[in-house]
């Protein structure tokens, strides 16, 4: 009697294991789709000519033309909003890595008051509705004649992409054993030697990928671009402006030009952005 | 020519004081070993020497110079720590090099020394490996070779040893004392193992709760302990204590057996005796045998002697059973005494 019981219980259990299983594949199937399938259709119908792209149905193979993408780029303003989206990611990159690394290095190696209301506080600025912020700041740029400047917006990119930084930095300086530290000062370095000669060549690809992280969120921001710039508009700005009323497939090209250098870089820097929140902590 | 002399330092984590008012001199040349329990103070007392740490209050002076105000780089001092701290960006010749390197020593002198170091720690085939590529012991070598490659007045090791399986320990224990013995500079040298203790000191400072309760030679250390503490954290078993009530004549009285003892204002006192310095005999303490242990040379007896925890190591070819109730007489110079409430020895040094 117990046997039977006992063995109708393991096939149950072994039932709900597989369905569990079942549940849990078609989750991740799903989300996946979810982020693919757009990207996919995008980079298909990009490398599609005007022609292909609207046809029906729809060809789930790209015909590999670069019509549309070499007149996007021929299209009037797009080189000059391309340069521009790079130079203030440039600038976004130097300021959060600036600022950022000290931060977290402090964050990583001190013990001050406050210190945990500090990390929370950091996180918070994330939450804080840019659109809200963004008139105020308008007017505040106007008045220091700081609007419609690349110097302007990478500074509002900054404080987007600063948490982050510090974050990242955080987990990299906290993956360095203080005691290497300690060994080169007693070795006769002082603190700012220690540092360059033990911690940044060990930090230096994490850096790194933080940077091209910051990099990535300015190339993706719009809101702030948008409201910001009107002659030194960056790509995404230029974008929003232009391509509603343009050609389906000059959409699809524009697109294509904004998501896959950030999704190359996002995927060259994974490992690092794991490790912000202390997945792989290496 | 290095002494160190540590003055009244004292360290306070918030509200937590790590070390109240400790005084130490090592001599030039000495191998001191700091020995306690975790949480004793002794990591945080070396730190404070190597300038990791900056003391509450108190001196700390090296080789005749006051330095506890100098960063740990002017102190003529190297470090081995415990997690070894051999940098993984850069060969084992270049771990070795790079304090000479700071020093802007030649390059010549930087190959002499750094040869001479690698061989004498035998990890002369190993000088274009990266840390990764090396074993826990081949790291411990590579950072005490970085440290002996300095040529220090003061070499400070945080516990060099723990993190080596048995066998290495062992190994590495002698090679450490005959090479340091050789480089003829001051040792502190941080553990809780107080075989690593015995075997490598020349002076054992045993601390227990931020304080230094003995520095003296291992074997006074070890045959009379200023404290209690002393002799039951020091000994493989350690110390048996048990009540002893005043007699007449000045004797005390220990499980219905009367010793003679110090003279003292009390009526009960703590007598000691190590488990080695008792034997099976006719008369002596009676004790109910609860385990025994044989252990090869000799037999781990456990026993209960008036409701106290009571060991003793005996001869190996003694037959005893569980239950047996059995004299055991103790050499009478070895016995010790202690006051119960101070802890302290009532012994005449």
């Amino acid at each position: 009697m117990t046997a039977v019981t006992a063995t109708e219980t393991v096939a149950a259990t072994a039932d709900i294991r597989k369905r569990g299983r079942l549940v849990f594949a078609a989750t991740i199937i799903i989300l996946c789709a979810w982020v693919l399938a757009p990207i996919y259709l995008l980079v298909v119908n990009a490398l599609s000519s005007p022609d292909q792209v609207n046809a029906f149905p729809k060809s789930f193979v790209p015909g590999f033309e670069t019509d549309s993408i070499a007149f996007f780029m021929g299209f009037a303003g797009v080189a000059k909003a391309l340069f521009n989206s790079i130079l203030v990611a440039c600038i976004t990159m130097a300021l959060s890595i600036g600022l950022g690394a000290p931060a977290g290095y402090a964050l990583s190696r001190f013990e001050f008051r406050g210190k945990g209301v500090f990390r929370i506080m950091v996180l918070m600025t994330r939450a804080f509705p840019l659109p809200l912020l963004a008139l105020p700041l308008a007017v505040l740029f106007i008045r220091t004649g700081l609007d419609d400047t690349a110097l302007g917006l990478a500074l509002v990119h900054t404080t987007l992409a600063l948490p982050f930084a510090v974050l990242i930095t955080f987990s990299l300086f906290s993956g360095i054993p203080v005691e290497l530290e300690e060994a080169a000062w007693t070795l006769g370095c002082t603190r700012v030697q220690a540092f360059r000669k033990v911690v940044l060549p060990l930090v230096l690809p994490g850096i790194a990928a933080s940077a091209v992280f910051a990099f990535v969120i300015s190339w993706n921001e719009v809101f702030a671009a948008a409201v910001l710039t009107i002659e030194n508009r960056t790509l995404t700005a230029f974008l929003l402006q232009n391509l509603d009323v343009s050609p389906l497939h000059l959409k699809f090209a524009g697109g294509a030009v904004l998501v896959v250098p950030a999704l190359i870089f996002i995927f060259a820097v994974r490992k690092y952005l794991f490790a912000m929140w202390g997945i792989a902590n290496r | 020519m290095a002494e160190i002399s540590i003055k009244q330092v004292a360290k306070q984590f918030g509200d937590f004081t790590a070390l109240h008012s400790v005084d130490l001199t090592v001599a030039d040349q000495e191998f001191m070993v700091l020995l306690g329990a975790s949480g004793c103070g002794k990591t945080t007392l070396l730190r404070i020497i190597a300038g990791l740490e900056t003391p509450t209050q108190g001196e700390v002076w090296i080789g005749g110079r006051r330095v506890d105000h100098l960063p740990p780089r002017q102190r003529g001092i190297a470090m081995v720590f415990q997690n070894y701290a051999v940098f993984p960006h850069l060969t084992v010749f270049e771990n070795i090099a790079f304090g000479l390197r700071m020093k802007k020593l030649p390059q010549v002198e930087i190959d002499r020394r750094v040869t001479r170091t690698a061989e004498l720690m035998h990890i002369g085939q190993l000088l274009k490996r990266y840390s990764g590529q090396l074993s826990g012991g081949q790291r411990q070598r590579v950072a005490v070779a970085r440290a002996l490659a300095m040529e220090p007045d003061v070499i400070l090791m945080d516990e060099p040893l723990s993190n080596l399986d048995a066998l290495l320990r062992l190994e590495m224990r002698a090679e450490l004392k005959g090479v340091l013995a050789e480089s003829k500079t001051t040792t502190i040298y941080v553990t809780h193992d107080q075989v690593e203790a015995m075997s490598l000191a020349d002076r054992i400072a045993v601390m227990d709760k931020g304080l230094i309760v003995q520095a003296e030679r291992p074997i006074e250390v070890y045959r009379n302990p200023a404290a209690r503490f002393v002799g039951s954290f020091i000994g493989n078993p350690p110390m048996n204590f048990l009540p002893a009530r005043k007699a007449d004549n000045g004797a005390w009285r220990v499980a219905g057996v009367t010793f003679e003892g110090p003279k003292a204002e009390r009526e009960e006192i703590a007598f000691a005796i190590r488990p080695e310095d008792l034997s099976h005999a006719e008369s002596g303490l009676p004790a109910e045998v609860r385990v025994v242990e044989p252990l090869g040379p000799h037999v781990l007896v456990t026993c209960d002697v008036e409701g106290h925890l009571f060991r003793a190591v005996l001869e190996s070819d003694i037959v005893l059973s569980r239950g047996d109730t059995v004299k055991l007489a103790p050499t009478p110079d070895r016995i010790r005494w202690f006051d119960p409430e101070t802890e302290q020895s009532l012994q005449p040094h």
